[in-house]
């Protein structure tokens, strides 16, 4: 792994429920490709919720973008527990993308896109970047 | 007490060393203090920005010099 000094914050993070539905697993997807394109840091929401200092400290003092699969809002009750306010929520379902639980856990290209777009809508441009950059792994 | 610079090297990184080892040496802290510039022990402990200060294994500040009364602070509070 490489990165300039300092390693500067990503402006914007993205915390993703990563739920045990089709809709769960479009958020940690989408987050995913979010990191990808250079819009933001995928984050560790479990880290925060274990309340380890790393993450909690990090999550300060930047964009947020959390993503949900549904209305129960895990990821932003963790991030609120932290008394850390999204700047945007983005839920799966809110534009009509069904929640399913079954063994599938698939979803389309176009309720991907959709997700992706309603993150991307309500951050101000040039705020992007994850704080190190790749290493040249190969993508799973 | 174990206090911890995280950071590759630049400008901000080692002001923020000097900063800590002040601190020390002025509060009288019994305390040893590491830099820390290798990444993967960075990223292993969470830290997405730096410079950041770990004291006893809690990391207190991420992505900026901390001021002298918070490390202050940390070490006596």
């Amino acid at each position: 792994m490489t990165a300039s000094c300092c390693a500067k914050s990503a402006e914007v993070m993205l915390p993703a429920c990563s739920g045990g539905s089709n809709a769960g697993r479009l958020t940690n997807q989408a987050a995913v490709e979010l990191t990808r394109e250079g819009f933001g840091a995928l984050f560790c929401l479990a880290g925060n919720e274990g309340g380890l200092s790393g993450f909690v400290e990090s999550a300060q003092d930047v964009h947020r973008v959390v993503f949900d699969g549904c209305p129960v809002g895990c990821a932003k009750a963790i991030v609120a527990r932290a008394a850390i306010t999204p700047a945007i929520s983005v839920v799966v379902t809110d534009p009509g993308i069904d929640k399913i639980k079954d063994s599938c856990l698939s979803f389309d290209a176009d309720a991907f896109d959709t997700v992706k777009r309603a993150a991307c809508d309500g951050v101000p441009s040039g705020r992007a970047g994850f704080p190190f950059p790749c290493s040249g792994e190969s993508r799973a | 007490m174990e206090i911890l610079v995280l950071g590759p090297g630049c400008k901000k990184c080692c002001d923020t060393e000097r900063l800590v080892r002040e601190v020390v040496e002025e509060t009288g802290v019994d305390a040893t203090v590491a830099k820390i510039a290798d990444l993967q022990q960075i990223v292993r402990m969470g830290v997405f920005a730096t410079p950041a200060v770990a004291v006893d294994g809690k990391v207190k500040c991420v992505g900026k010099v901390p001021s002298k009364a918070d490390v202050a602070s940390w070490l006596v509070g």
